[in-house]
């Protein structure tokens, strides 16, 4: 008595995969330190849709990088109200118009919108780094950019509205993806040409899996930089943007599609 | 028509049958969502008591989706039995729940009823049900169905071995699938969700599966869960497709989202069928729904994500499927907010669904912005278990590291058959045994690392 259960007696193929294969049992059910682990990722992904947003650390991030913010937060007020209605996510709060209207400069070729999404975790620990690495590649295309916009409580699609009061030619939109157990802390990137209210889902591309075991942050910024610049070329981004950028293979199915926020 | 239902010194009215429904419907944040939800707790009780009084008969004359504009709706009219029917003819809704709890509304009865029972007057019916009635009524619907096993059977309960992998590498999926089948799951299916839709990778991985099934002899079948007319494609360069997958739903513009309407799932069953793989029968499709898909879609009419859900178990069964599988909690919390709406909803989708005659299985999971845990799987896969539900799904731990969501687990099915003694289907429970990875008993053996399915691999 006492002793825990043992792992099965296949856990070399546990290399072979990220699921949770070999666990071993107690009578038919998981042993103790499975149910805890299981528990503990879970906790994890559940504080990272609920952490609260940190817009102003956040925005010190961008300061330091040398960008002009401007904090917004959509129709949502709270993030009850943002889970059960998407719709008021995808829309700015009267306050965030405004503010926006008064930023500058407006018409640019590019706004980054920094949004908290389903995971502030992956917002707080990969944005900033994110737009740093992006950096280079702005300044060697000459790419003028808009100011960087916080967005709290934020779905994909507030991008459109952020980017049509700027009168962007384009919207990249930073956010935290839904939250798997395995990863608490994934950024995707959502980039729209010629964003107005309404635009599709099927009128953007996406840059997924942004987090240490994914995409790094150059390989994520040489997408970005490589999407932006096919997006200007063909006047669109959407499925007619087909990913070509040649680290598709390198990072060999990091790329797998995420539900969209 | 409108309805009217008067409670103490207040008159509520229902416009028509569809808001009525929608009234009736337990709380839930996708109805709110589309603005149909009752007002407030005594609203729902009253279209409760108004729908209670509402003639089946009324459900298959007005349709809450045009005829003229929904193929989904003319499915539903056109092939439904009067002679079946008849029985039911001169009863409510209400009158209805108290038939199906009698004792005398055995299997068989309801067996031969089913296919004079529409979408509508399941989802009805269920609005009045409490949560023991779906159960109790559910588990003496039987559904019987067979490709390479046998679902469905009294007594026992089936598991899809669901062996996802981020990448779809081919030795990260046989791993899954080892460790689901040392686990004693995967009659019900083996399938893979691809990370990639491509032609190319959902070959590799149908060979990889067939070429598993093959050499280890397993009574069951594999599919991959592509669109149809990626199957169709597949089928006509020869690969081996065992089930052909589509999601689908309960209107024609919901369909018509996923890319499919009623001839082309026709045309994927028609193909699938011409393969002739399936040894013991030939159900050969394999459906996924899930309540919100429409709204999701902007599809839904202005009626309610229950009823419509019903509505895709009366396209399912059109097709003979093998397998009908409502992904119940992945949806998310702004169609299903908590552990409460998600247990419910598993509920009525399984009744709704074995009423029709179609094999139900539940994805019992939530995703990780849902009010949900653990706690409330294991509480609907102990219900649904009680219920007779055909199928659930195997998840390696219960994490599916490629949609990001958790589900039901290998120990899971080991847990609920411990405790309710439910068997595997009985071809595949002898090969179990036959391999020794089970006793006479069905319970697991002691593993070794130099069983055959280890030392093959």
């Amino acid at each position: 008595m006492g002793k825990s259960p043992a792992r099965d007696p296949w856990t070399h193929l546990t290399g072979l995969t990220p699921a949770r294969i070999a666990l071993g049992r107690a009578g038919p059910a998981l042993p103790t330190r499975e149910v805890l682990a299981l528990s503990l990722a879970h906790a994890q992904a559940r504080d990272a849709v609920h952490a609260p947003f940190e817009g102003d650390a956040v925005a010190a991030g961008l300061r330091a990088l040398g960008h002009v913010t401007v904090q917004v937060v959509s129709a949502a007020p709270d993030r009850a109200t943002y889970l059960r209605r998407p719709d008021l996510g995808r829309k700015l709060s009267d306050a965030g118009r405004t503010a926006l209207e008064a930023a500058e400069p407006h018409g640019t070729d590019l706004v980054l919108v920094v949004a908290d999404g389903l995971s502030s975790a992956a917002v707080h620990a990969h944005a900033v780094a994110l737009v740093a690495a992006l950096a280079p590649y702005v300044d060697r295309a000459a790419w003028s950019l808009g100011p960087v916009v916080i967005a709290t409580q934020a779905r994909v699609a507030l991008g459109d509205e952020i980017g049509e009061i700027l009168g962007a030619s384009m919207v990249a939109l930073l956010v935290g993806e839904r939250p798997g157990l395995s990863s608490p802390d994934s950024l995707g990137v959502y980039l729209t040409h010629g964003p107005q209210v309404g635009r599709t889902d099927a009128e953007r591309n996406c840059i997924s899996n942004i987090r240490a075991d994914g995409l790094s942050y150059d390989e994520a910024a040489f997408k970005l930089a490589w999407h932006v610049a096919e997006a200007r070329r063909l006047g669109l981004t959407g499925l007619a943007l087909k990913d070509e950028s040649d680290l598709v293979s390198l990072t060999a199915g990091s790329l797998a599609p995420r539900p969209a926020v | 028509m409108g309805y009217r239902q008067v409670v103490g010194t207040t008159t509520w009215t229902f416009p028509d049958l569809k808001d009525l429904l929608a009234k009736a419907s337990p709380l839930r944040s996708g109805d709110a969502l589309a603005g149909l939800s009752a007002s407030c707790a005594q609203e729902n009780v009253a279209a409760k008591l108004a729908l209670a009084d509402v003639p089946l008969k009324a459900l298959l004359d007005q349709p809450l989706v045009p005829y003229e504009t929904d193929e989904v709706t003319r499915l539903i009219c056109d092939s439904h039995d009067a002679a079946a029917f008849a029985p039911l003819a001169s009863l409510t809704a209400g009158e209805f729940r108290d038939v199906l709890l009698a004792q005398t509304t055995t299997p068989a009865v309801l067996a031969r009823l089913a296919p004079g029972i529409t979408p509508e007057m399941a989802a009805a019916v269920s609005k009045l049900m409490r949560n023991q009635d779906l159960i109790l009524a559910a588990s003496k619907c039987r559904v019987t169905t067979k490709f390479r096993n046998t679902i469905g059977l009294p007594g026992t309960l089936a598991v899809r071995l669901q062996p996802n992998h981020p990448t779809d590498d081919p030795a990260g999926i046989t791993a899954s699938v080892l460790d689901g089948l040392m686990y004693g799951c995967g009659d019900a299916v083996i399938g893979v969700n691809p990370a990639s839709d491509s032609l190319a990778a959902t070959g590799e991985l149908l060979r990889l599966l067939d070429g598993l099934i093959g050499r280890f002899e397993i009574p069951t079948q594999a599919c991959v869960l592509a669109h149809v007319t990626t199957s169709l494609e597949l089928i006509e360069r020869g690969a081996p497709v065992d089930l052909v997958f589509q999601s689908i739903a309960g209107t024609q513009a919901a369909n018509a989202s996923f890319g499919v309407n009623l001839a082309l799932l026709k045309e994927g069953r028609e193909a699938a069928l011409s393969l002739k793989r399936g040894t013991v029968g030939d159900n050969v499709m394999y459906f996924e729904t899930g309540q919100g898909s429409a709204l999701s879609a902007g599809t839904h009419h202005g009626v309610d994500q229950q009823t419509l859900e019903a509505r895709a178990y009366g396209v399912a069964r059109a097709f003979d499927p093998l397998l009908v599988n409502t992904v119940v909690g992945f949806i998310g919390p702004e169609y299903l907010y908590d552990g409460k709406q998600i247990i419910r909803a598993g509920l009525e989708d399984h009744f709704c669904g074995k009423l029709l005659g179609a094999p139900l299985g539940c994805d019992v999971c939530y995703t990780n912005h849902a009010e949900a845990d653990q706690d409330d799987i294991d509480t609907l896969l102990t219900l649904l278990a009680t219920a007779g539900v055909t199928f659930v799904m195997g998840v390696p731990g219960g994490d599916d590291v490629m949609l990001n969501y958790q589900s039901t687990s290998f120990h899971d099915a080991l847990y609920v058959r411990e405790l309710l003694g439910l068997k595997r289907a009985p071809e595949f429970e002898a090969w179990l045994a036959r391999l020794k990875i089970t006793g006479g008993d069905g319970r697991l053996l002691p593993p070794t690392a130099s069983h055959p399915l280890l030392t093959g691999a």
